[in-house]
């Protein structure tokens, strides 16, 4: 059974996988070496295509993504680093296209605003246990009404 | 003491609501900012598209003008174009680029919708487009005069949005008046 779901599992992975390499397999851009090749797979899918916003350059049929595809790989051909071409688009379409944009200004809620929650959310419970431990001692007249219960139910026990 | 702690989920949503509603209010969501504003027009050598001429960057100087993105496979901006040509009758400055377009339907396009543009950058594989950012034609940049990109507009021109511009546009300073300024200063450091 275990064997069974984790097999359905691996197959609906790659499914996922299929899809996301879809486009750029339809372009074919050849390399000589694998390295290259997996260099242009992670960059296509790091960078943003501008027109459609929701999709990565690997994901996009858009005229520009397959332009900026077209870009990436003429770049790589020309030698120049991953840092090299990533600069280069966001020189022209601005932070944009990173699907991993840098720790700035502008982007440190996005950073930070996790950890942030994390922190409140840590605050209000460590504050919501301690509460609790932290009971008041019980004052005479409830001294003297708990005893009055606590002798009332062993009344009807006995009865 | 312990009752501060029940306004933090509504301090929190009324967080939320301004960061979130902020978003919704945006004008439009699909316009990127771009990182050329005021930077030099992107270097090019380009034909013309209705003459056998080479441009360049430098033909992007001299009186303030609009640079608009435009091809004959976008609706858009066949929407666009009789605003164009209004704004090219009251003295506007208009440089066109085709882009990722074919220069003859460019030149039926021209012939048969007016030609508000003082010339036409053939641009067929989109090459100068991919230089300036441009993600979806029409795109318009509002250059300078000393040929420095000051905006830039995705979307089409109508006369509402060239209101909102076109205080800053006339602004724009133009390159023989920066010019006569460094002349004008010579001459009183000659004195």
């Amino acid at each position: 059974m275990k064997a069974l779901s984790s097999l359905v599992f691996t197959l609906l992975l790659s499914l996922v996988a299929i899809t996301s390499h879809a486009v750029i397999d339809g372009h074919k851009y050849p390399f000589d070496n694998e390295v290259d090749k997996v260099r242009f797979e992670v960059l296509a899918e790091e960078l943003r295509c501008p027109k459609c916003q929701n999709q990565n350059l690997a994901d996009s049929n858009a005229p520009v993504a397959s332009d900026l595809r077209d870009k990436v790989y003429e770049l790589m051909i020309e030698g120049q680093t991953d840092d090299e071409i990533v600069g280069y688009l966001v020189a022209r379409y601005g932070d944009f296209v990173r699907y991993n944009p840098p720790v700035q200004k502008n982007t440190f809620f996005l950073w930070f605003g996790p950890i942030v929650m994390v922190f409140i959310g840590l605050i209000v419970i460590i504050s919501l246990t301690r509460g609790g431990k932290k009971s008041q001692p019980l004052s005479e007249e409830e001294i003297v009404k708990l005893a009055e219960l606590k002798a009332a139910r062993s009344e009807k026990q006995d009865s | 003491m312990n009752r501060i702690w029940l306004f933090i989920p509504l301090i929190l949503f009324v967080v939320m609501a301004i960061f979130l509603g902020g978003g919704i209010g945006r004008e439009n969501k699909d316009v990127l900012p771009s990182p050329l504003i005021d930077k030099p027009f992107p270097q090019f050598i380009l034909q013309q598209v209705e003459a056998e001429k080479q441009l360049t960057q430098s033909d992007l100087q001299g009186k303030p003008m609009l640079v608009n993105v435009w091809a004959t496979w976008c609706p858009t901006c066949k929407a666009e174009h009789q605003f164009l040509n209004t704004l090219a009758a009251e003295g506007i400055r208009i440089i066109g680029i085709n882009y990722k377009d074919d220069d003859e339907e460019a030149k039926i396009w021209l012939r048969d919708y007016g030609n508000p543009y003082e010339f036409n950058i053939s641009d067929p594989k989109g090459k100068l487009g991919l230089e300036l950012g441009v993600y979806g034609a029409p795109e318009t940049f509002f250059v300078d005069g000393d040929g420095i990109i000051r905006a830039k507009h995705v979307g089409d021109l109508n006369r509402r949005v060239w209101n909102k511009y076109k205080v800053n546009f006339e602004k724009l300073s133009t390159h023989t008046e920066a010019n006569s300024d460094v002349d004008n200063v010579k001459q009183e450091e000659a004195k």
